[in-house]
Formats: structure tokens, sequence, C-alpha cells
């Protein structure tokens, strides 16, 4: 099977700018579902808003592009209502975390098996580089001509907290570590969080004089490292890469058998 | 199966509704006076195998039901005015992606916070209007609980029939308020159910293609049709376009499949209406009042009728015309500032014989208040 055969070709071409990084997580994201070898009907993906979101659009899935931030709540019904679907969720850092911050929390709490792909890019660029919440400090944006002064999310920190069981952090300049922890997050049972650094060179990049995508990529390169590598070692400053929680919590969807259960027991009880 | 008699308040035979109707998921968040609706059924759901969620905000349990009704499910969310003016946006994707879903606003006091435990007919225009863009919607009332529980039943029905949202707007009183409840054998009141696509894998399906009948047979995720769902402007695969005839396209067909089919969404009851010199049109536990004013009027010789409306939205424009031709006056009785009342002189031209009689201080509103404006109206004095 080749990566044609997974997407919706009518939909192209995308709304990508040239040098995003959101067409490597796109790739990444279809290899991992391949070499899974997922029934294409078992699988849902739905979005928000943003330029992240129009992955669901373009690949060949049930696809559920929704509204604002609220991606994770529509998951939760779809997921709840038929178990036995792949729910994936595509989100940019502002549709995940700003708009969308109390859903993800929620669904991390709730272990339900639903994986959320953070495409994190540190801008908005659908609506021309707004500052987002994971922009950090001293960062210029479309609406922040002075600098930002406001402080990041770590999204792994967040997640971890929040009660997400499977947690891992890469960037679309390390391609094949990508596809090997969509793997994990993809068939881990329960509710997992992928963050990818994606370079955004028209909006983040070229405000903040980054340089071109190419120059964003060898950043991600240079300033991350891979837990339990020597440069990370030798550098803990580094942005960490790779798995930071992968365990086996109750998931919400089992655990909502269990009432289903306990509810026919009392109802039978009742009969007597 | 006999017919089973129940005492229940009014949001219980919301529920009874609704499980009739073959409601199996719901999502929701507490709220006052709807709450009941959410712990009757974290009870009913289970106990036949299927599913409740108390999500985290309002947004996200009318987002949960949206995407329950995507895999096949009959769902609903309930709430009241808060929380309906949170839902808003997600109502309206549910319009422009046709997902059928049951809203039920159980209205207290507004704006804001407003009167929490209080009740209110306040929110009949934001039903209307509450989301953004030219769009149609069905909204549903009743004053007593038989008619809730049919009423509910019918939310369902048309939810299905024209791939909709439909609201229903119950008020505290009447969902608070506990009276007898005989609940229909099965069969009693017809059922809509899914209408699915007949095509088989590796046909062509094309999920916002109407029929020529204008309905759209749907496909459960999951299934073997997969295709894309938006609240962006779309084609008949239901992928984003901007281009001008579909748009225009779309937008009508939305609002034209409910504003065309007025004669069957439209519901009311008549009482005392023949031959009646002054109506009283009302709605909701306000036409319990109504009714009751009529009734003793009407035994003392007057010429006194109601015609109460259990379809808000569409507007039923021509009914109110045809049924008001003759009367010498046409009161309003609601608890809000008119928003009925602006419906009703848009039906009748002539405002000059159109009064209000409402009462917006948190308390049902009376016979006895009606009884005085009418005695001003004739000319009699309080």
């Amino acid at each position: 099977m080749s990566v044609k055969d997974y997407i919706r070709e009518r939909f192209f071409p995308h709304i990508w700018c040239p040098g995003c990084g959101h067409g490597i997580v796109l790739n990444s994201f279809l290899r991992a579902v391949e070499q899974l070898k997922i029934n294409k009907n078992k699988i849902v993906i739905t979005s928000g808003i943003g330029c992240s979101a129009r992955i669901s659009g373009y690949v060949d899935f049930h696809s559920l592009h929704t509204i604002h931030g609220r991606a994770l709540a529509f998951a939760t019904g779809l997921k709840l209502s038929k178990p036995k679907l792949k729910i994936i969720v595509p989100m940019g850092d502002g549709d995940a975390l700003a708009i969308g911050g109390n859903h993800f929390i929620h669904a991390a709490r709730r272990n339900i098996d639903v994986t959320a792909i953070i495409m994190n890019n540190r801008i908005y660029g659908m609506t021309g580089g707004q500052y987002s919440p994971l922009s950090g400090l001293n960062i210029k944006a479309s609406t922040a001509p002075f600098l930002t002064i406001e402080n990041d999310f770590n999204i792994v920190e967040l997640a971890k907290a929040a009660g997400a069981s499977f947690v891992a952090r890469t960037t679309t300049y390390h391609v094949l570590e990508a596809v090997t922890l969509l793997k994990k997050a993809i068939k881990h049972k329960g509710f997992s969080v992928i963050e990818i650094l994606s370079q955004c060179p028209t909006y983040f990049g070229r405000k903040n004089k980054k340089g071109d995508a190419c120059s964003m990529l060898e950043l991600y390169k240079k300033n991350t490292g891979k837990i339990g590598s020597k440069k990370l070692n030798n550098n803990p400053d580094l942005i960490k890469r790779g798995i930071f929680v992968n365990n086996n919590k109750p998931e919400y969807c089992e655990e909502y058998e269990k009432i289903i259960q306990k509810a026919a027991t009392a109802a039978a009880i009742r009969q007597i | 199966m006999t017919s089973k008699i129940k005492f229940v308040h009014g949001n219980e035979a919301c529920v009874r509704g609704a499980l009739y109707a073959g409601v199996n998921f719901f999502a929701g968040y507490p709220i006052t006076p709807s709450t009941e609706i959410a712990e009757i059924l974290s009870q009913k759901l289970p106990e036949q195998g299927d599913k409740f969620i108390q999500m985290e905000d309002e947004i996200a349990s009318m987002c949960a039901i949206i995407g329950a009704s995507l895999t096949g499910h009959k769902v609903m969310t309930a709430t009241s005015g808060p929380g309906f003016s949170l839902k808003q946006e997600a109502l309206g994707y549910a319009c422009m992606a046709e997902i059928p879903c049951v809203i039920v606003n159980v209205q207290r006091g507004g704006p804001s916070t407003g009167n929490p435990t209080h009740v209110s007919q306040g929110d009949v225009n934001q039903a209307r209007w509450g989301t953004h863009g030219d769009h149609s919607i069905i909204a549903l009332t009743a004053s007593n609980h038989q008619d809730i529980f049919e009423t509910t039943v019918n939310a369902f029905n048309f939810a299905e029939t024209y791939r909709t949202p439909v609201i229903l707007l119950f008020d505290e009183t009447i969902c608070h308020m506990r009276e007898k409840l005989i609940i229909p054998r099965k069969n009693d009141i017809p059922i809509v159910n899914r209408f699915r696509t007949s095509l088989k894998k590796h046909v062509d399906y094309h999920p916002y293609l109407p029929r020529e009948d204008g309905r759209l047979p749907m496909s459960d995720f999951g299934d073997v049709h997969r295709y894309n769902v938006t609240g962006l402007f779309h084609d008949m695969w239901g992928f984003p376009s901007n281009n001008p005839k579909i748009v225009q396209e779309l937008l009508h067909h939305i609002n034209d499949k409910i504003e065309n089919s007025i004669h069957e969404i439209t519901k009311y009851k008549e009482h005392y209406l023949e031959n009646a010199e002054y109506i009283l049109i009302s709605y909701g536990s306000s036409a319990r009042s109504a009714i009751h004013m009529a009734k003793n009027r009407t035994q003392r010789g007057e010429k006194i009728g109601v015609l109460e409306l259990q379809s808000l939205w569409p507007f039923p424009h021509a009914l109110v015309r045809e049924k008001c031709s003759k009367a010498k006056a046409v009161l309003v009785v609601e608890m809000n500032m008119g928003q009925i009342l602006n419906q009703v002189k848009l039906a009748l031209g002539d405002s000059k014989n159109v009064f209000l009689a409402n009462r917006i201080d948190g308390n049902l509103i009376t016979p006895t208040n009606i009884k005085a404006l009418l005695r001003v109206i004739q000319g009699r004095g309080v």
C-alpha cells in the first residue's frame, strides 16, 4: 500500500504554506497507520479549527472537521458511543491548549482511548501569526509587536499532570522517530498525547528571524535531545524527545462497561 | 404491555418520552432547573446498556452528542439559559452539518445567571437566533406532562426526519411540578428511526446530496462509507467549498427543509376557541393559566378562547392569522417581554388589537393577572 491509498486526492492541493511542518506530520501519521495495518473503516479522525485541523479532510478515513477547540469533546462522544473505533485528533497548539485547554485536561483525566496529536508551531498560523499559549516569552507575533510577556505551557508536563497514560514528544526533523512514536500512541489503550514540534516558517519563523524551513528544522536537530541520549545528558537544558509516560491505567470506555454491568444487576434486583 | 400510570415531575416526563423515542446517548452538565434529566438518565441509560456521560462543560456536552449521533445514536442533552448560551456554536454546527440531536432547555430567569430556581420563557428568541448565520430551527414546547412526553418523542422524530437539531423549550414551573403521566403503549406514538443509506460498499455515497423528497440518508461513522463532515460550506461529498453556487444552495437547503415543512412541524391545541371574541395565545406553563382563565370565563358566558402553541419555531404565522381573523382582541400570554408577541404582531399585521399579558418577576403568571388586563381591554377597568 502506498500513502496515496490513504489520502483523498480530490482534496488536494493542501492549504499549507511551502515549508510548513504539518505535511511531514501527515506523512508520518499515514506511515504509522499503514504499518499498523488498521482497517480504514475503523478510524475516525476528528479535528477543530486551524492549519493542523485540515488534516482530517485530506485522509481517507471517517473524518469530522468540527469547531475551534472542541475536537476532543466530539471525540469523546464518538469513542464512548462506539468504542471499537480508533479516534485520532490532530490539533494545533492554540486549538488544543488555548480554546481547547479544558477539554484537553479532562480527556486526559478520563483516560479515554483517544490519540491527541498536537502539532506545536507556537503560533496561530491560519489567522496570520498571532501568539499562542505555546509561544513563550519574548516572541514577536502580529498581536505581540512589543514581544510576548506570557509564559508558555509545557505540553508534556500538563498532559502528565492531567492523567494522560501515554505522553511523547518529537519534531518534524525526526520523521522516523515520529512514525515510531505515533504507532505507539495509536496502539496505546488510553488517552495518548504526542506533541510534534512543527515549523511555521511563514509566521513564526519570519517574524522571529528563525530563517527558512530548513534552518528551523536544523534548530530542532540542535536544540532537542532524546531521553537517555549522551547529548541530553551532557546538556540537560535541551528540549527532551521520546516517551515520558506509558502506563496501563483503567481506560474510560472499559470502565463504563462495568457501570453497565452494575446497572443491569441493580435493575435485576429491583425486578425481584 | 399495558399503559403505565406515573406521578412524575416534568423533567422525568421528558426523560420518559426520550426513552420511548429511543434515546441511547446523553451528555450533559449540571444546571438548575434541568439537572434531573441528567440524573435520571445516568441511571436509565446504563440499565439498558447505553451511555451517559457528564462532560466537563456545556459546550463539551453539546459536542459529545453530535459525535455520538454520527455513530448512529439517538442523542440528547439538557440545559438551561446560561448553558444554552454556551451550546450555541455547536448547535449551529449541527444545523450546518445536518446532524440529528435534541437539546432540552428548561427555561429559568435571565439574562446571565438570572433567577436559576424561578420560571421564565425568556429564551424563545435565543432558540431561534442564538447561533450565528442564517439557519432555520425547530423548537417545541408543552404545558402538561402528557404533552411533554409526546413533544419529546416528536422532537426525536423531527431530528431524524429533517437531519437537524431540535430544541425542547420547557420551563422551570412545568418541569418541577408533578402530575399524572400515562406512558403510552409501544407503537401508540410512531417513532422515526435513523434513515440510513442502502448503498453498498464501493458504491459512491454522497452524504450531502438530498434525494428528490429532500431527505438525506446517513451512514454511521465506522461503517463502509467514509466521508467528511464539516462546519464549512460543503459540497455533496462533505468537502469544503466556497463556490458561490454551492454556498447559496446549501444555505437555501438548510433553511427550506424546515420552513417548507411547517405544516408537518406545527403543533397546537385549541381551548374554547370556537366563536371566541377574545383569544389568548400562549404556551408552556403560561398556557395553563390562560386555559384556566378561559375556562372560568367561558362558564360565565364570555367568549374567551386559547390558542396553545406547541411548536414555536418555525413560527406558524398563517395559523395565527387564520385562528385570530375574527377576534376582537388577541392577548399573548407569556413570561418574557414579548418574544412571541412580536411574531403574533407580524402574523396579524394590524397590531392595534394585540396585547401582551406577561409576567417577568420570576413568578408564574396567574389567571388573575390575565383577567386584569382583559378587563382593561374590554373597557371594564380592573
